[in-house]
């Protein structure tokens, strides 16, 4: 059975994210006054195949611990569709 | 002859050609070895270039861990063998899990490609023996992903095991502890994001460059090496 699924890989909190700052700092040159936290990351949009939903999502988490996001500095989290 | 050096080539490697002939003015025998190759020929020390391996895409060095040539390159370590990892090669390395740490974007977003200056904070490793303890040496980086980062528990077993090899004198990236190159705990393989071999001749305006690969050199075994 075919799964789809998305992975957001973001920076992990109190790991400095340059362009967040950097978005969060021209935002208010747009009229957007008293914005903060903004952190920038990745988006993964994949389909596999696997027998079960749960089988899905530890397949996906799989690939992320090996490949899809670096745990040293990066967060992920998978949303089946 | 002063040792035989594998360089592996992946798609995007574009520091090959400098890192030989740095090497080989040094006095070391060079064998470029393409990715795809799953064993390393009869070298003494392997080095990973710099450049863009497989593009870099999703992460710089993501895609290139997993090419047929790191199995070799891990056996090489693990049995205690040479290995330098030079900016996308430092790269790889830490995604491979052969280096502590990961390199993050420059904390400025900017490309930066410039002279820095370096102190060599441990010359009791083999790729700065050839260095006075402090001593500062000038040799050009040149990326965008640079930044050394690892957790901070981490980063007191390294130095409180004198891993790091390298500092800058004025951190131009945001690195943590303004490492610009460090060893894995074993100390036999080390990664910078400066480019030594881009400083190794007169006209290059530095060859400080020569005591970092030169005193990785001087771990290899004298051999003489056939002329092919």
């Amino acid at each position: 059975m075919n799964f789809g699924a998305v992975v957001d890989v973001m920076l992990k909190p109190g790991i400095a994210d340059p362009q967040g700052q950097t978005v969060e700092r021209a935002l208010p040159a747009l009229g957007y006054a008293g914005v903060e936290g903004v952190r920038v990351g990745k988006r993964i949009e994949l389909t596999v195949d696997a027998g079960t939903p749960e089988e899905a999502r530890e397949l996906v988490a799989e690939m992320c611990n090996r490949f899809l996001a670096n745990p040293v500095i990066e967060s992920y989290n998978v949303t089946l569709l | 002859m002063s040792g035989s050096v594998g360089i592996v080539v992946f798609p995007g490697s574009n520091c090959e050609r400098d890192c030989r002939r740095a090497l080989e003015s040094l006095g070391a025998h060079t064998t470029y070895v393409w990715h795809q190759e799953t064993s390393l020929p009869d070298v003494d020390i392997v080095v990973l270039p710099g450049g863009f391996a497989h593009g870099d895409y999703l992460r710089t060095g993501a895609i290139a861990r997993f090419s047929p040539v790191m199995g070799a390159v891990r056996d090489h370590a693990n049995a205690g063998g040479i290995v330098m990892g030079i900016c996308n090669g430092f790269q790889v390395l830490c995604e491979a899990g052969l280096l502590p740490g990961a390199l993050r974007k420059n904390s400025g977003l900017k490309f930066i490609c410039r002279w820095v200056d370096l102190r060599v904070d441990n010359n009791q490793s083999p790729f700065a023996a050839r260095a006075d303890a402090g001593q500062r040496l000038r040799i050009p980086i040149n990326h965008f992903e640079g930044s050394w980062y690892c957790d901070p528990g981490e980063l007191q077993r390294i130095r409180a095991n004198d891993q790091v090899v390298l500092r800058y004198t004025a951190n131009p990236n945001g690195a943590l502890d303004d490492v610009a190159g460090v060893t894995n705990e074993r100390g036999n393989v080390f990664g910078l994001m400066p480019h030594p071999e881009r400083a190794c001749e007169p006209s290059s305006g530095s060859q400080d460059g020569a005591v970092i690969l030169g005193s990785m050199l001087d771990t290899a075994p004298a051999r003489e090496h056939a002329h092919l």
